[in-house]
């Protein structure tokens, strides 16, 4: 049936007409507010229809596994393979971890996480006096290669794959990794896993360092040459905005600060003459997954468009995995409350809902319990639980990017692009990504950001349930189990620690500490030297010291 | 209460990266008409008392979200002693499970501010606190 062209006219016009009316209609209603904003304060439209969301279906959208990726990375997308589910864990001794990741590979978790203490994360021994009262507090204390073939004894480092979260002394933590396969009798070859190796947000949200800037980006540029040639599996950085996030920024300045540093390692790793396409295939992202669902979900979206083309047209990259955006999510830490913890537990299911539905590699689900402690076995399970009640029940999996195509999240997805876009051209402005650290430009934005959002919320702009709304008597006095740390733990690295320096070879472990030395002064790879002194029993804290007396202590600018 | 303003020296003791916090209650407590000095982080216990005792501070507020605050808080009162300034009101905030609060309320510490806290309800403590003591030094 063929419709006559006065059929036609008669659809246009209504149409029309349905449109006035519902804008008439809309004017006279009453609303709950005056204005709607994301959580991250951009305005919001009542009404998404085609005039919001102008795209070129081929040029910004395309297709799922080919550029610019806007709809996933993969072909087929959690029809051929689910998300990594993956917990990040770490507490008290290597041996207690260790318990803690069979406990999570018995529950059907399927790749490891580790998070380390403050000390490892700042290169510190856990017998260094700065180390007291933090030993394994919040993650793993690892001293040594015995410390990390402690961690993953009977796991074999051959077929699981294990994400370390460490910067500043990412390298000699690798190395350690690198050690104990090898130990294993694993080829560094047939290792997998990710080490986060980001220092750029370090200096920027997370702020766990060793050294300045320069020497920490020239040890990064190791790390992806040495990985290049001998660990091939290997994510070489985690390109991470989760921190950036959590230290207060909006989602844009999310989107828009971490794919800056990404760049950044992009154009340090061209200068230090290694070929783009060698080593940008490596590189992986990480983003928060925070609690508004579209936002989030247009982020990701943004986020891969963005990579791709800047991969492609601005770095000339020429292997479709250097354009490629995959990352890892966390549901957003900052967004859960002490108040009804158990409320948590339903902010994380929709946090890692929308993380599924903009195309995760792999998921972090916190545990309800995080703003109290670390979390007990019986919190991290239905944490577990909840990404498997996703992928098993809800039936999200099957449908590639299912949101693409609404008026509203494609228009969240250009918005963002295009304030990340700003923000690029600010940086740029300024000289760069390093310059900005330095003069405290992006650790300001990102203040102002948290600032704004606590006064939202204290003047209920912004509601959080248990906290300005909904509030119980009672609250903040939790009834929940906690997790505790035994103090018994940090005796025992430090007894652990004085074995290990007592038993090893000394003058194997002085002449590889010599040779750290003499590489930092040359070009020679230091992840190499790493390795060997992992092998030699080289503590963390030792080889940190020659590391921190060759290139100086990082002081962070004053920003307040 | 006299006209001088509330001296707070906002600190991040330990190796501890978490400074939104901190940031934040410095900001706001600026807004609530204090002086407030902020550390920086990764602070040494001696370190803070020392700028404390500089800075002739009314109060220290420790920001801890490390887990180590049962080392911190008496390592940070020790120094402050140390340099005669055990008068000072030694308060703080973080991830603390609520027992340890209490255990540490019971040391002497002041109280202390956990996740979702107004920060007005902090201000107007701190206020209250300060108005107390003075009104106790104007007695003796």
């Amino acid at each position: 049936m063929t419709m006559s062209s006065n059929d036609q006219r008669s659809v246009s016009v209504k149409a029309v007409d349905g449109r006035a009316a519902w804008e008439a209609a809309f004017r006279e209603s009453k609303l709950r507010d005056e204005e709607f904003t994301t959580l991250s304060g951009a305005k919001l439209e009542p009404l998404y229809s085609p005039e919001h969301a102008k795209l070129d279906y081929e040029k910004d959208l395309g297709y799922p596994g080919s550029f610019p990726f806007t709809r996933g990375v993969h072909p087929t997308m959690y029809r051929g393979r689910l998300w990594t589910m993956r917990q990040f864990a770490g507490f008290g001794s290597a041996k207690q971890t260790n318990q803690r990741f069979k406990f999570l590979l018995a529950h059907g978790q399927t790749g490891l996480s580790t998070a380390f203490d403050f000390p490892t994360l700042m290169g510190y021994d856990s017998d260094h006096a700065y180390s007291a009262g933090e030993v394994g507090q919040v993650g793993v204390a690892i001293s040594s290669l015995e410390d990390m073939e402690t961690l993953f004894d009977g796991i074999p480092l051959g077929q699981v794959s294990t994400s370390m979260t460490i910067n500043g002394p990412a390298a000699i933590m690798l190395a350690f990794y690198i050690a104990a396969a090898e130990n294993q009798g694993v080829s560094p070859r047939d290792i997998r896993g990710t080490v986060q190796n980001d220092i750029l947000k370090e200096y920027q949200a997370q702020h766990a360092w060793l050294v300045p800037p320069e020497p920490a980006l020239r040890m990064i540029t190791d790390v992806m040459g040495h990985c290049a040639r001998h660990v091939p599996q290997f994510n070489t950085i985690s390109i991470s905005g989760y921190h950036i996030r959590e230290a207060g920024s909006t989602a844009a300045q999310e989107l828009a600060f971490t794919l800056a540093n990404g760049m950044e390692y992009v154009r340090r790793g061209i200068a230090a003459g290694l070929d783009v396409d060698d080593f940008a295939p490596r590189l992986s992202f990480f983003f928060d997954s925070h609690l508004d669902f579209f936002e989030e979900i247009a982020k990701f979206r943004a986020a891969r468009r963005i990579w791709a083309r800047k991969m492609r047209d601005t770095f000339g990259a020429k292997n479709p995995r250097s354009w490629m955006l995959r990352f890892h999510t966390q549901t957003a830490g900052v967004s859960l409350t002490a108040q009804q913890p158990e409320n948590n537990i339903v902010r994380t299911a929709f946090e890692a809902l929308a993380a599924v539905l903009g195309g995760t590699q792999s998921l972090h689900t916190n545990s309800m319990d995080e703003t109290l402690s670390l979390p007990t076995e019986k919190a991290v399970k239905i944490a577990l639980r909840t990404q498997q009640i996703i992928a098993e029940e809800s039936e999200v999996a099957h449908v590639i990017d299912p949101l693409a195509g609404s008026y509203f999240v494609e228009a969240e997805t250009n918005r963002l692009e295009a304030d990340a876009e700003k923000y690029f051209a600010e940086i740029e402005r300024r000289g760069g990504v390093v310059p900005c650290i330095e003069a405290g430009y992006i650790q300001k934005e990102i203040h102002r950001s948290a600032v704004l959002y606590q006064r939202a919320i204290e003047q209920r702009e912004k509601h959080v349930v248990g906290v300005n709304c909904y509030v119980e008597d009672g609250d903040g006095k939790p009834e929940i189990e906690l997790h505790r740390i035994d103090p018994a733990v940090e005796r025992e690295q430090h007894a652990r620690l004085a074995a290990l320096r007592k038993r090893r070879d000394h003058a194997r472990a002085k002449r590889e500490l010599d040779a750290i030395r003499a590489a930092c002064r040359s070009k020679d790879n230091l992840l190499e030297r790493f390795v060997a002194a992992a092998h030699a029993y080289c503590t963390l804290g030792e080889i940190a010291d020659v590391l921190r007396s060759e290139f100086g202590a990082y002081k962070e600018p004053k920003i307040l | 209460m006299t006209d001088r303003k509330i001296r707070v020296l906002v600190a991040k003791p330990g190796l501890d990266g978490h400074d939104r916090g901190a940031k934040t209650v410095a900001s706001a407590l600026r807004d609530y008409g204090m002086e407030v000095i902020y550390t920086g982080l990764h602070q040494t216990p001696e370190a803070i008392a020392e700028i404390a005792a500089q800075e002739d501070v009314d109060v220290v507020g420790l920001s801890i979200l490390s887990g180590a605050h049962m080392t911190l808080f008496p390592r940070v009162r020790e120094e402050l002693v140390k340099r005669d300034m055990a008068h000072v009101v030694l308060t703080g905030g973080g991830i603390i499970p609520s027992d340890d609060m209490l255990e540490l309320e019971k040391q002497g510490y002041a109280k202390l501010f956990g996740p979702g806290t107004h920060t007005e309800e902090i201000a107007k403590w701190i206020q209250a606190e300060m108005q107390r003591r003075f009104a106790a030094e104007a007695r003796s």
